[in-house]
């Protein structure tokens, strides 16, 4: 039997508003700790929350790039639990009533494209953060006391959850690239994942190819980057058709992997069934979002990376246009003019790799060096992309220096490489083509990258043809 | 020499007003008063001897946060905390140059209808120290009624002012819920609780919560007063249509001298040119005060949650920190808080939500419905505000459901939301009857007119006979 993984999303985005949530001081996450706090935030007896009007604004915007219905009224719950980095010993959270609901969210792929249904998007405050001192790597079992940071204490915080609609590890992974594009974009969030602004848990459960069914699901916590939940995936959906094949059951668990140690087995809970008493949070009046406030930041809306995705395919290929928008440098990508595989090629290498401010490229001159990369040294072309940020930076002084195209110079040089690695070019000859790079690569060094690449190219296949 | 037992606020501003004595003096004369009979009373838990401001000086009920001043809400779970700020509330008072007396005492959290459960001690009624003050503002009320505070606030959720105000004989009023902040109020139960005035005059009041009341930033609950609070003038109550609600007058545990002592003061706004007239709040007073004991212990069990040692007030270490949880809870609560963080817990759980929960919010929109219809045809509605006079100490403390029912009349109105006025209507066997006057949403202009006309005409002598 072959069979189905079924994979479902819970995403926290943290909004970079200026302000907490719920009371009027300061995001800082990594101040010293206890810096940014008051009676709110600290639940102090009377102290009571009022909502940020810059976070609801948000989240109804990033309901709308998820597609979601803007309902005319939510309210938010509370949501009981004792921690000590739950001050309050109830978060403010959204239960049955949230700001935005029923969305569904186009990932493009190769070949068509999985839209994943969005069940609702919702806003909360999150906790304070705990550090546990002494005992063994921070955890609470075993440490000798602990320590509570409320600087992070009601900062606001979206949650996203999908519908069990995802298929594989990589849609998972592209939904996860193109979810954290689109926040980036919309403006409303960092999104990193080394800073905590974006966390994530992962439901998975497998079901024979075909079927509807939904079968027990496991949560997997603690993931640290995309494609460690990828692997992640991977491994527990294996695992979980290895039980079903050998007769028997999954169990609901949560699952927390150590990301420093992929080889490990995750860390079960025992979900001991939590009761929150989720109730009416009596201290706020309901959300009701005016419908001119909807419409204004449903207008507001800018292209959505997918649709670029799909735009950019025509020109450069999938592959290339996914990581163009998924890394946001398509927009660099638009502003350069010149054949569009090639542009693309550069600025997804050559550019990427020397991490330069996309916005600070001169754009229309590194067209200019672009197109002439088969004319000019090696060395030349990776000078000017380096200074294609600067300011002043002007493609002529490049384009100037003209690499040696004369076969009569170059003839002599490839011949001394190809008769020094005999091996390399035996190999070559024996269908190993990879080798091409290297070839290329040892006339460069020899020539101090002064070589026109196109006719070392050309030269390098007529005499290993030989 | 200043009279505390008489001079009413509205007196002492003008005293001070006219610079025939300062607020300093005025300040003693209480602190005087409070060393002389609250040893007896204990309707404060604590005094403040250097007092910012001229003006007339103010208790306010343990539950609001003063800053650098002691808050405890009666409980050993709040002993030695010290706000870092003031209550909207407390800062407007400070704001409009109110002294701060002290802080008066109350049933643990503001639970319970006779001050008995303060973890600090009861407080004692001035007109028979072996009687209850009624509660929980009972440290409020017993400090008016004994000349040891002008004025005070309280704070209400099921009667908690009006309620104790009758058994003290003064005038206490519980605003429309949503015209006070609750910010900076210990809060017991969110949509129900109300802070308001406590004084000898419903005058008093009216100057009072014109000081506390509107729309404050920090609790996104109020809103702006469609109108200015009015003192009160009027010495007749023409045109005015009185409402009786049949199920408020001859409730089950009325006793027999409060009920004449309210239809007296019926047939008296009837003289006073009153239209009365009989209706029926039926569902109103038959599931108001259940539903009320679901939804506020829900209300607190999660409130009270933020009382676990980590942050501030008691902490009882030992071990892990969910021992240190327990043992904090279990030492710093008292029965009653006990009490209702269990109802409130279980009426949440899953799978009693709706039944309880759910149902309570329901009916809570039938109350209101039912009092909505009432008001099409009435202005105010009128009945006895407790159906007891003060009880003896101890009476009911073994009996919570006996103790609830203390608050059975004042519940239904609460529940929805609007304003409500208690005023002394007469005395039953030398002790004094309240006479509760319910008014629609943002009625208050009209309640305080209607009170202070039935208040001249009453004449009720607010002095206990003991202390005359």
């Amino acid at each position: 039997m072959s069979w189905e993984p079924v994979i479902g999303l819970e995403i926290h985005v943290h909004l970079k508003t200026r302000t907490k949530m719920f009371c009027r001081c300061e995001v800082a996450y990594f101040d010293p700790p206890n810096t940014h706090t008051c009676p709110v935030c600290l639940a102090f007896p009377g102290a009571l929350p009022v909502p940020n009007r810059q976070a609801v604004e948000w989240t109804i915007l990033l309901g709308h790039a998820l597609g979601c219905q803007i309902p005319d009224w939510a309210i938010f719950h509370r949501k009981n639990y004792f921690y000590p980095d739950n001050p309050k010993g109830y978060q403010i959270s959204q239960y049955d009533q949230p700001l935005c609901v029923n969305g569904s969210f186009e990932v493009p792929g190769a070949d068509g494209e999985r839209v994943v249904g969005i069940e609702r998007a919702h806003l909360e405050e999150d906790a304070a953060k705990t550090i546990h001192v002494g005992g063994a790597e921070g955890r609470i079992h075993g440490a000798e006391h602990s320590l509570v940071d409320f600087n992070r204490s009601g900062t606001p915080l979206v949650e996203i959850v999908t519908r069990p609609d995802i298929r594989s590890p990589e849609e998972a992974k592209a939904f996860l690239h193109l979810l954290r594009q689109t926040v980036v974009e919309l403006g409303i969030s960092d999104a990193e994942m080394e800073k905590g602004s974006l966390r994530f848990d992962v439901n998975v459960s497998v079901r024979p190819e075909g079927s509807d069914e939904l079968r027990t699901r496991t949560e997997l916590k603690n993931m640290n980057s995309f494609n460690f939940a990828a692997k992640g995936i991977e491994r527990e959906v294996r695992r979980q058709v290895e039980i079903y094949e050998s007769g028997g059951q999954v169990v609901q668990e949560t699952l927390h992997f150590d990301p420093g140690n992929e080889s490990a087995p995750p860390l079960r809970s025992k979900e001991e069934a939590q009761d929150y008493r989720y109730f009416p949070e009596p201290d706020l009046v309901p959300l009701e979002p005016a419908a001119e406030l909807v419409d204004r930041l449903r207008e507001e809306l800018p292209e959505l990376p997918s649709a670029r995705v799909r735009r950019l395919e025509t020109e450069v290929g999938f592959v290339l246009a996914e990581g163009l928008v998924t890394s946001g440098r398509d927009e660099l990508y638009s502003r350069i003019p010149g054949e569009r595989a090639a542009v693309a090629n550069v600025v997804m290498n050559e550019l990427a790799a020397l991490g330069l401010e996309p916005s600070a490229v001169n754009a229309e001159e590194l067209g200019k060096v672009i197109a002439a990369r088969g004319e000019i040294p090696r060395s030349a072309f990776d000078e000017a992309l380096a200074e294609s940020a600067s300011p002043g930076f002007s493609a002529d002084r490049y384009l100037a220096e003209v690499a040696i195209a004369d076969a009569g110079e170059l003839d002599p040089v490839i011949d001394r490489i190809l008769s020094a690695n005999e091996s390399q070019v035996a190999a070559y000859r024996g269908g190993k083509e990879g080798l091409f790079g290297f070839f290329v690569g040892q006339v460069m060094k020899e020539t101090g990258g002064k070589a026109n690449p196109k006719i070392v190219n050309e030269r390098l296949r007529e005499k290993l043809r030989a | 020499m200043i009279d505390t037992l008489r001079l009413t606020a509205e007196e002492a501003a003008g005293l001070v007003e006219r610079g025939e004595v300062t607020g300093a003096e005025l300040h003693r004369a209480y602190l005087d008063a409070i060393a002389e009979r609250d040893p007896e009373l204990h309707a404060y838990l604590c005094t403040v001897d250097e007092p910012e401001g001229e003006g007339v000086p103010i208790a306010l009920k343990d539950v609001i946060s003063t800053r650098g001043v002691p808050t405890t809400a009666a409980s050993k779970i709040l002993e030695g905390y010290k706000p870092v700020y003031d209550a909207t509330v407390a800062a407007r008072c400070k704001t409009a140059g109110l002294p701060l007396l002290g802080k008066t005492n109350l049933d643990e959290f503001a639970m319970g209808s006779s001050t008995e459960n303060s973890a600090y001690g009861p407080t004692r009624n001035p007109w028979d120290p072996s009687r209850v003050p009624g509660g929980s503002s009972g440290g409020s009320t017993a400090a008016v009624a004994a000349g040891l505070a002008p004025w005070a606030l309280g704070s209400d959720t099921g009667g908690s002012i009006k309620q104790p105000a009758a058994l003290c004989g003064v005038v206490g009023l519980r605003p429309t819920y949503g015209t006070v902040s609750r910010y900076g109020i210990v809060a017991f139960a969110s949509s129900l609780d109300q802070v308001g005035p406590i004084a000898k005059t419903v005058r008093d009041c009216a100057l009072l919560h014109r000081i506390v009341a509107g729309r404050d930033p920090l609790d996104s609950t109020t809103v702006e007063l469609p109108e200015p609070i009015e003192l009160p003038q009027a010495e007749d109550l023409k045109g005015l249509r009185v409402g009786v609600p049949k199920e408020l007058n001859e409730a089950e545990g009325i006793e027999p001298g409060v009920s004449d002592a309210a239809n007296r003061a019926i047939e008296l706004a009837r003289e006073l040119g009153a239209e009365v007239g009989e209706c029926s709040l039926p569902r109103s007073v038959e599931f108001g005060l259940p539903c009320y004991y679901l939804i506020a212990p829900s209300e607190a069990s999660s409130n009270l949650a933020r009382y676990d040692g980590v942050r501030y007030g008691l902490r009882v270490a030992n071990g892990d920190v969910r021992s240190m949880y327990e043992r904090t809870r279990d030492a710093g609560f008292g029965d009653e808080p006990k009490r209702r963080i269990m109802l409130g817990s279980y009426a949440l759980s899953a799978g009693y939500y709706d039944a309880y929960y759910g149902q309570a919010q329901k009916v809570r929109t039938v109350i209101r419905d039912e009092h909505e219809a009432a008001f099409e045809r009435f202005d105010v509605l009128v009945s006895p505000t407790s159906p007891t006079v003060a009880f003896e100490l101890g009476a009911r403390t073994a009996n919570p459901l006996a103790m609830y029912a203390a608050d059975l009349l004042t519940i239904p109105s609460n529940m929805a939301g609007l304003p409500g006025l208690s005023i002394p209507c007469g005395l039953s066997d030398g002790l004094p009857v309240g006479f509760q006057l319910i008014g629609r949403q943002f009625s208050e202009n009209l309640l305080f007119r209607a009170g202070h006309a039935l208040e001249r005409a009453l004449a009720f002598d607010v002095v206990p006979e003991r202390l005359r």
